[in-house]
């Protein structure tokens, strides 16, 4: 029952995001793919602090690697979309791998630390190398070539060719992450972040599961990273710093941490509300932290935390009635 | 060269002890609290903009404003621990970390609609102003002020700790909660009390940097900030005595990065960082747990 319900859901989310792309407005197919990306970043970060129980301030790096990694390589040695997105994600998936092993010795705050300032490093990197990464300008005009597949040339320079690249790839992220959610691999992960312990003398490298985990994370930042770059056509410093690590952390806690739909729900408020509030007023931010503040004061399981709770316990109570009678 | 040795200590000293200005009430809350506090660059941030404030007010009485100021600012700060702060200690570290940047949020926002959004030129302050001769060369008479200030903080601090009854208490509760609340201490009104004076210096650091860098922006706090975290992580989250040290480090560090290898200043100060937590995660003075 539970699973038709959730094909049901998700059949209808790919519905109405199909929809979107072939009949509505740019405005909203623009805001739609900066929804898809974010999701892409938070649901892969959300596999390291909500699966794992690690937080991570310095995922931006990865972000930024991904973006860097496209655009230099569409810029300077061949502007294919599709290889520059894999070469994106392997220079993520690399700097995840080589930041990670270090970072994974610890836990706590002190993991939350270490992360911080390697990200740091490569923000500063970006900033100071200015030859390279063309410092805080940042890399700019990249062009979105057509994705010429062998014979089949596919253009995606409009907005609503591009979207549903972008759409491909969240729904192969959202499956990819759900797969490793429910595998065993991701039960461990689960077990890492309940009872550490317990799960070392079960004769498994704690170092080794986290690091795992830190690089799929890594990944689906770089990959968000280079999306992101293809839909500005350009890369901005400022994505590798701290501040833009917060994001998936914000969106995957509005969204619940505890819940694999989280982040996604999370990131559709993130960027909704946004726009919403810089209608009105210039001041999202004091807006955004007073939700925030009242998120964390009272409804620590986030949107779908909350509603999941309040849908489980009437559920429950109406089983209950139902066997008294 | 040796004249170029001194300025660029000089002025590493004086970024040093101002960083440090910060970091100490960061590391008192963090000792105590075991809470690593994002908004204490917002408290910074508060602080310069009051004593900026009072200045105008007040009429240029710079001192008045310093000592008003950050008091103004310990009200902000009751009332983010006493509200919001004290549920959250019992919970995992992303609710009280995020709890925490949410205020940097508001905070940044609000001194956007009070203040404006775009930056403040600071007044020179009078005796302080004017640079006085080093060796040939003209240093600020306010940063050798600052360097003064540093360790002043830095021995009251210590003599708050070491030498009073106050300061035992709150050794006592940092070193073992329970025991102190059994023995009668009101632990969270200790909290309160502890955050209450994190804060103060944090708003204190403010009101002395408005001289210091000469400009108000909404966002100056996010990047002292990080600059009050590398140092609380290189001497010992928790630990003054390494946070003073660190501030020197840092200090002293960014400086003659800045001088002989601009490219890499910023990169320095995080590969030091990210070296000390792998090699001593408890920091060069911090405590093993």
């Amino acid at each position: 029952m539970d699973r038709y319900l959730r094909c049901a859901a998700f059949g209808l989310l790919l519905t109405v995001l199909i929809a979107i792309g072939l009949l509505s407005g740019r405005f909203v197919i623009y805001l739609t793919m900066k929804i898809m990306i974010l999701a892409i970043f938070a649901l892969g970060y959300n596999l390291l602090l909500g699966r794992t129980g690690l937080l991570s301030f310095g995922h931006a790096a990865f972000y930024a690697a991904g973006a860097y990694g496209l655009g230099l390589f569409s810029q300077n040695i061949h502007p294919h979309p599709l290889l520059g997105i894999i070469i994106g994600v392997v220079f993520a998936a690399a700097m995840a791998l080589a930041i990670g092993f270090f970072c994974v010795r610890h836990t706590e705050i002190y993991f939350a630390m270490l992360t911080l300032a390697f990200g740091m490093m490569i923000f500063s990197l970006i900033w100071n190398l200015r030859s390279i990464t063309g410092g805080d300008d940042g890399l700019v005009g990249i062009v979105r070539a057509p994705l010429s597949l062998g014979l089949l040339s596919i253009p995606i320079v409009k907005a609503n060719q591009y979207y549903f690249l972008v759409l491909f790839f969240f729904v192969l992220s959202t499956w990819l992450l759900y797969l490793i959610r429910q595998s065993p691999f991701g039960l461990v992960l689960a077990g890492i972040r309940e009872n550490d312990r317990r799960i070392e003398f079960a004769g498994i490298s704690l170092r080794n599961y986290r690091l795992a985990a830190f690089v799929i994370s890594g990944i689906f930042a770089g990959l968000a990273g280079a999306l992101g770059t293809l839909l500005e056509s350009n890369t901005a410093p400022f994505s590798a710093h701290w501040t833009h690590s917060a994001e998936p952390v914000l969106v995957s806690l509005i969204g619940g941490i505890h819940t694999f739909t989280g982040p996604m729900v999370g990131s559709l408020i993130f960027i909704v509300l946004r726009e919403i509030i810089e209608r009105f007023t210039h001041n999202w931010m004091l807006w955004f932290g007073m939700i925030l503040l009242v998120i964390i004061m009272g409804f620590r399981g986030g949107v779908v935390g909350t509603i999941s709770n309040l849908w489980g316990r009437r559920l429950s109570d109406r089983l209950k009635s139902g066997g008294n009678a | 060269m040796l004249q170029s040795i001194i300025h660029v200590s000089l002025a590493g000293l004086s970024a040093g002890m101002f960083i440090w200005l910060i970091a100490s009430g960061l590391t008192l809350i963090f000792g105590v609290l075991g809470v690593l506090n994002f908004a204490h660059g917002s408290f910074y941030m508060l602080g310069a903009y009051f004593c900026y404030t009072l200045l105008g007010v007040m009429g240029d009485n710079f001192w008045l404003g310093l000592l008003l100021g950050p008091l103004c600012v310990c009200a902000v700060g009751f009332v983010v621990e006493r509200y919001f702060l004290r549920y959250v200690y019992h919970l995992a570290l992303p609710y009280q970390l995020l709890l925490t940047f949410a205020f940097v949020l508001l905070f940044d926002d609000v001194v956007k609609i009070v203040w404006g959004a775009g930056s403040i030129s600071s007044p020179a302050i009078p005796g302080l102003s004017g640079s006085v001769s080093i060796l040939g060369r003209n240093f600020p008479i306010y940063n050798l002020f600052i360097i003064g200030v540093g360790p002043l903080i830095a021995v009251g601090m210590w003599a708050i700790l070491a030498k009073t009854w106050w300061g035992r208490i709150i050794r006592a509760t940092s070193s073992d909660r329970e025991m102190a609340a059994t023995l009668g201490v009101r632990v969270p009104a200790l909290y309160t009390a502890v955050f209450v004076f994190g804060t103060w210096l944090g708003a204190m650091g403010g009101g002395l940097a408005v001289p210091f860098i000469g400009l108000l922006t909404p966002g100056m706090g996010e990047a002292v900030i990080i600059d009050a975290f590398i140092v609380a992580v290189i001497g010992g989250m928790g630990s003054l005595k390494g946070a003073f040290l660190g501030a020197l480090i840092i200090g002293l560090l960014s400086s003659f990065g800045t001088r002989f290898i601009p490219m890499f200043d910023m990169f320095l100060t995080f590969i030091l960082m990210a070296a000390i937590l792998l090699w001593r995660p408890q920091g060069l003075f911090g405590e093993t747990k």
